[in-house]
């Protein structure tokens, strides 16, 4: 009599796709690539407001030029809206399944080699949740903007918005999270994709923090830049 | 109040007693006489002798081989699983590692695939039934070629055996933020994934493990390290990738997984 | 009765075909009607239960530890035979059956061994099949070393972790089988009593040992594969729980226990270091390839050992057997050592130790080649001991190893007992007086993989077996023995733990029935051991109850175990009189100190029946005929 092993136990289980959904891993692979997406719009967005350092009437201009086109604008929010999703969902879930994996929790407990980046994610990840709802209504919608805010006038809502002092404290709260999330993120994401080799790992875990940080700042330098005057109408 | 009488270092213990699964626990206070010479486990066996002789229950701890290699030994040390010198176990830490007056937090492995039996003592079998949706390559007794007609590049063999090294002690999942099982699972996938002989069940095994671990209730990996530096085996991160890489190209591959699983 | 050992007729070469061929066999649809029970899941009792499985029997599978993969075939560490010729050195399946022979000072069976030879290429082949990541060589192949005994290299090793991996091998194709449903498996189960019905092996009584629950299991055949016995030392390289209960449990209820009395110390153990100690924990001996033994010339040498010159050092191996040098066979060179510390030159704090010096082998191949080699070794040396034997020479003293001796079996590993079969370290089979390195996990495998399987299928083919469950009055009488029995030990509430009478039990045996023995000892033994073991069972405290988890009743259980086998090994000893192997009579030996065997009377398997306690066992003697080799002094000068 041959014995088949597994065929005899296991019946046929649930659709490839939902066991990818259902497995830890797959969650991982999945948030790994909603941020790759959601950092490529960050760098990307970062570097669009960049112009704001060379003329208030540039960024203006490339603010028209992305609401010239809606199809590719709104296609972009629906990309960007389910990467949010997924990423967001996903890590809820996960964060839920790992509470539940301990109930009892240490009564002390080393951390050895983890980093304070690594242990906050989903804390990080919460207050990036938090400032995008913010930031929409602030710059997008307006109605969370302080001071008048004038449809399409990127440049003068920005500068409307950061000369208080309120609004800059968030963002720049915000920015420090995400040089956070993103300081173990962009590490851990090579390692859910399976993109990892110990002779590079140093490598990539410096080139992270260097990421990290470079956007944090960068996205700091605005309302400051504004705030302080540097940057005014 | 050593059984033996042989004085040394005095600790203080706050071990955690538990008479069974549906026993709430509790830490309790012990005071031990040591010598630098004794292990750790020894140590206990100590407080043992002195508890039984004093007409009170001993304390439950699992071990056996007490030479770091079965994996049945293991608990949390002042929140370091295998104790503080990291990388060994146990069984293997010895009482010159402490100093005088130290006071000690004794845990078992805390997880909910673990469930505590007594005292320190937890079920593994959780990790028996990972290595049972997969952890094997199917060649039934006799079935096998000459051995040197599977030639295997000294590299590969090399990894393999790092990542065999592991002792399935659990203290990866102890010490993991999550409990997660990952570099448990991964070293295993990746022993037998890197191999020849396990080619034809590759991804089908990887698919079906890391199903079974997230069965079992064990946590997600968020790459911490936590698990690597306290592994006894030694078993070296890079598992969990390699094992996230399979994972993904078996999930993609065309031919159902389940059909494959076991090939006999 | 007469033993009979059932050996095939027929030149030797032939005689395991000959038995294959001539086996009745099961049908393969009708496979699934037996079950078999096997207690243990070590390279034995994992191999025999998975392979069971595959071939299509159901399989009850037992253990005491959480996790099949834990049995202490794990802690091997220096690697296993196989007769490839892979080195092109000469090796054959001639030569490793004589030097098996030979190295068990030509007291073990024959045609045994010679199959144990002939299958252990088969054995190397399913490992390496199964993935086990055996050592290789840059082209991809395997690569093999030397090992105590032996002038070829034909042993395997995974680093310093062959019975891991072997075992880790046996354990993934046992889980196979488990997720098939094929073999049932029972973790932290403790086997307490062997069930005849109609003199057969029908079942077991084991005690859960999570729950406490006594609970009996029927089956068509018994298999015991639980390990060996050394433990009765108390301190020993085992794993603590290591324990004879299983086989002994069988002894009581009638099968033979052979040769009790060849016990293995090996040579290469880390010296004790206090009364608290615990166990003895083993440097494989394939350090001795590389490493030097050695003490120092004078007595009371003063000087840090690094300051000790050439000249001064007596690298006494090397000197006595100048061939074999270091890699003299385990018997002889722990009793060397003995010599060596009974003369005062023994090293270290206790004075019981000797030198194993690397240094000169660093020079000759550079640090790294050593760490490569023996890393993990080193380290566990170092962790234990604190000091670093990269720079230090390690201090090592021989302790009780191996037992050769177990229940007595045929050419088809059935005790006399039918339908009892006994596979591994737990059998007599193989390795006569004294086992060589890298030759139990050959057997423990060849047992479980390519015999076992087999031989049980004759005998469940021959027919006979009625139906039968556990309610039939013998399962419901063991049960009962087996609770009365832990209740007694409860009941005692004397004043003494288990643990001071195990350790006072070892002391009696090591010092009395150790290394070297004689009539005055092995007598001084046999009034000692009765007198303890009654004050055990009166004076002994067993903390808790029978109905939970409760470590410290398993070991009292085992300990009464190991009073009554202690007594069997001292009354083996003591009649034979002749030193071979692992046994060594002090009254029987050369000018030179060597073993003094006596093939006159005493070329015979000792295999004692049980005849009730305090009862003198019975002594059944089974001639050893060797038909191929001649019987020689052996010699590793
Ligand atoms: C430290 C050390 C190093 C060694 N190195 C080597 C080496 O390099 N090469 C070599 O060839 N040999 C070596 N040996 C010897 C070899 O490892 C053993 O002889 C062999 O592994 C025994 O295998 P086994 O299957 O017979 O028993 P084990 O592996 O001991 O398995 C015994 C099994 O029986 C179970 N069991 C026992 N009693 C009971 C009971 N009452 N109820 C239920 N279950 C029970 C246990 O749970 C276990 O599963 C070494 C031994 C030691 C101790
Ligand atoms: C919507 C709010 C967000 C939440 C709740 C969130 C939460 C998390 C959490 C919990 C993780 C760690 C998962 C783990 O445990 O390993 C994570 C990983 C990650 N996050 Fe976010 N995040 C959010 C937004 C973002 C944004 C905006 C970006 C990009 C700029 C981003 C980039 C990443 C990356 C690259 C990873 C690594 C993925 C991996 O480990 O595979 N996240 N996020
Ligand atoms: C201080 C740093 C930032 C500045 C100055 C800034 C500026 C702006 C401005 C001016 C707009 C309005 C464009 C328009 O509608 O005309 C905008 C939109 C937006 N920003 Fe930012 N942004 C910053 C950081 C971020 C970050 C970190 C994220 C993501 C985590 C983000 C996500 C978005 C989104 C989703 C929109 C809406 C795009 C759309 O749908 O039109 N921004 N940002
Ligand atoms: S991976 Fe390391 S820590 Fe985890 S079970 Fe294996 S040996 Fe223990
Ligand atoms: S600690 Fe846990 S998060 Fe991953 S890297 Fe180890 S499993
Ligand atoms: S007791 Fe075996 S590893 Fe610690």
């Amino acid at each position: 009599m041959s014995v088949t092993t597994k065929d005899a136990v296991i019946a046929q289980g649930p659709s490839r796709l939902s066991l990818f959904w259902m497995s830890t891993v797959g969650k991982k692979v999945l948030m790994a690539l909603s941020g790759i997406i959601l950092f490529g719009y960050v760098v990307a967005h970062m570097l669009g407001n960049m112009q704001l350092y060379l003329g208030t009437d540039l960024i203006n201009g490339y603010a028209h030029l992305l609401h010239l086109n809606q199809g590719f604008l709104w296609t972009a929010r629906i990309v960007l809206l389910a990467a949010v999703l997924v990423h967001a969902i996903a890590a809820i879930q996960l964060w839920v399944g790992k509470r539940d994996a301990r109930p009892i929790p240490y009564r002390s407990k080393e951390n050895i080699q983890a980093t304070a980046a690594s242990r906050t994610m989903i804390w990080t990840g919460a207050i990036i949740a938090a400032f995008i709802v913010y930031h929409v209504l602030d710059l997008t919608v307006g109605t969370a903007h302080a001071g008048r805010y004038v449809e399409l006038d990127a440049a003068g809502n920005l500068i409307s918005g950061f000369s208080q002092a309120g609004p800059v404290v968030l963002y720049v709260i915000a920015m420090i999270a995400l040089g956070f999330h993103l300081w173990h993120g962009v590490y851990s994401m090579f390692g859910s994709l399976g993109l990892s080799h110990p002779r590079y790992t140093a490598g990539v875990k410096r080139l992270a923090a260097l990421v990290a940080t470079l956007i944090a700042l960068g996205n700091i330098s605005f309302p400051v830049a504004i705030l302080t005057g540097l940057v005014h109408g | 109040m050593s059984a033996n009488g042989h004085g040394g270092m005095k600790l203080t213990l706050d071990i955690w007693r538990q008479k069974n699964a549906s026993d709430p626990g509790r830490f309790v206070r012990y005071q031990v006489t040591a010598n630098v010479h004794m292990s750790f486990l020894e140590m206990l066996d100590v407080l043992n002798q002195d508890l039984i002789v004093k007409g009170e229950e001993p304390l439950a701890f699992d071990s056996d081989c007490r030479e770091g290699i079965c994996g049945m030994c293991g608990f949390v040390i002042n929140g370091s699983p295998h104790g503080p010198t990291h990388g060994a176990t146990v069984c293997q830490l010895h009482m010159r590692f402490f100093k005088d007056g130290d006071s000690l937090t004794l845990e078992p492995w805390r997880a909910k695939a673990f469930p505590i039996v007594k005292d320190l003592v937890v079920n593994r079998t959780a990790l028996d039934r990972i290595i049972q949706a997969g952890g094997y390559i199917s060649t039934r007794t006799g079935s096998a070629p000459e051995a040197n007609s599977i030639l295997v590049p000294k590299e590969s063999a090399d990894i393999a055996m790092e990542a065999a090294a592991c002792i399935g002690c659990g203290a990866c999942v102890a010490a993991c933020p999550n409990a997660s099982a990952h570099l448990f699972t991964s070293a295993k996938i990746t022993h037998l994934g890197v191999l020849p002989q396990g080619q034809p069940e590759r991804y089908s095994r990887v698919l079906d493990m890391i199903g079974q671990a997230t069965t079992e209730g064990f946590g997600h990996c968020t790459l911490m390290g936590e698990c690597e530096a306290v592994c006894p085996g030694h078993v070296a991160l890079e598992v969990i990738p390699r094992m996230n890489a399979d994972f993904f190209k078996g999930s993609i591959k065309k031919r159902d997984p389940k059909a494959v699983a076991g090939g006999a | 009765m007469a033993l009979d050992s059932r050996i095939p007729g027929g030149p030797l070469e032939n005689k395991w075909s000959e038995r294959k061929d001539h086996m009745k066999m099961v049908n393969p649809s009708n496979k699934r009607k037996y079950t078999v029970i096997v207690v243990g899941t070590g390279l034995a009792g994992g191999a025999a239960a998975a392979s069971l499985g595959e071939l299509g029997y159901n399989v009850l599978n037992f253990c005491y530890q959480d996790s099949p993969r834990r049995a202490h075939s794990i802690a091997a560490q220096g690697g296993i035979n196989g007769a490839k010729n892979y080195q092109n050195d000469g090796d054959s399946v001639y030569r490793l059956f004589y030097d098996t022979i030979k190295g068990g000072d030509f007291r073990s069976r024959e045609a045994n061994v010679y199959r144990l030879a002939e299958v252990s290429a088969n054995i190397i082949d399913q490992c390496a099949a199964q993935g086990v990541p055996f050592g290789r060589e840059y082209g991809g192949t395997l690569a093999n070393r030397s090992f105590g005994g032996a002038q070829v290299s034909r042993t395997f090793y995974a680093r310093g972790q062959t019975g891991q991996q072997l075992l880790l091998g046996a354990y993934q194709a046992l889980e196979r089988q488990v997720a098939s449903g094929q073999v049932k498996m029972f973790p932290r189960h403790e086997m307490l009593d062997l069930v005849l019905i109609d003199g057969r092996a029908r079942g077991i009584v084991v005690r859960n040992l999570e729950t406490g629950a006594i609970q009996s299991f029927v089956g068509d055949a018994v298999m015991l594969c639980t390990g060996g016995y050394v433990n009765v030392f108390y301190l020993s390289t085992n794993a603590k729980n290591c324990n004879t209960s299983a086989i002994w449990r069988a002894h009581r209820r009638g099968a033979l226990f052979a040769n009790p009395c060849y016990t293995q110390i090996h040579p290469t153990c880390i010296p004790k270091s206090g009364d608290y100690q615990s166990k003895l924990t083993l440097m494989s001996e394939s350090l001795r390839n590389d490493g030097r033994i050695w003490v120092p010339k004078k007595k009371g040498e003063q000087r840090p050992v690094e300051q000790i010159p050439e000249e001064d050092r007596d690298y006494y191996l090397e000197r006595i057997y100048p061939s074999y040098g270091n890699l003299a066979p385990r018997d002889v060179s722990s009793r060397q050592a003995k010599y060596r510390c009974d003369e005062g030159l023994g090293v270290g704090p206790s004075g019981l130790g000797v030198y194993l010096d690397f240094s000169e082998s660093i020079k000759r191949l550079g640090q790294n080649v050593i760490a490569e080699r023996y890393g993990n070794l080193f380290e566990m040396y170092e962790r234990i001991t604190g000091e670093n034997p990269y720079q230090v020479p390690m201090r090592i003293y021989p302790a009780a190893h191996y037992a050769m001796g177990g229940l007595w079996v045929d050419y088809d590993l059935m005790s006399n007992v039918p339908g009892l079969f006994v596979g591994g370290e737990a059998n007599f089979s193989d390795h006569g007086a004294n086992r060589l390195g890298a030759s139990a996990l050959m057997q423990g495998l060849a047992d479980g993989y390519f015999i076992l399987p087999l031989t049980v299928g004759d005998y469940l083919a021959s027919g006979g077996i009625k139906k039968t469950d556990t309610n039939h009055a013998a399962f419901k009488d063991a049960e009962r023995e087996a609770t009365t029995r832990l209740d007694k030990l409860l009941a005692a509430k004397g004043n003494r733990t288990v643990d001071s009478y195990w350790r006072e039990l070892g002391t009696i045996l090591w010092d009395e029935c150790g290394m070297a023995r004689s009539k005055e000892s092995l007598e001084r033994a046999l009034t000692k051991i009765p007198v303890l073991r009654e004050e055990y069972w009166k004076n002994l405290k067993v903390p808790g109850s029978g109905a939970d988890f409760n470590q410290e009743l398993e070991k009292a259980n085992r300990v009464a175990d190991f009073f009554e086998l202690g007594e069997l090994l001292c009354r083996d000893a003591l009649d034979r009189n002749e030193s071979c192997g692992g046994h060594f009579r002090t009254e029987y030996q050369t000018p030179d100190g060597e073993a003094k065997r006596n093939d006159a009377e005493y070329a015979y398997v000792a295999a004692w029946g049980w005849k009730g306690e305090n009862q003198k066992p019975e002594l059944q003697k089974e001639p050893l005929v060797y038909e191929k080799i001649q019987l020689a002094t052996r010699s590793y000068k």
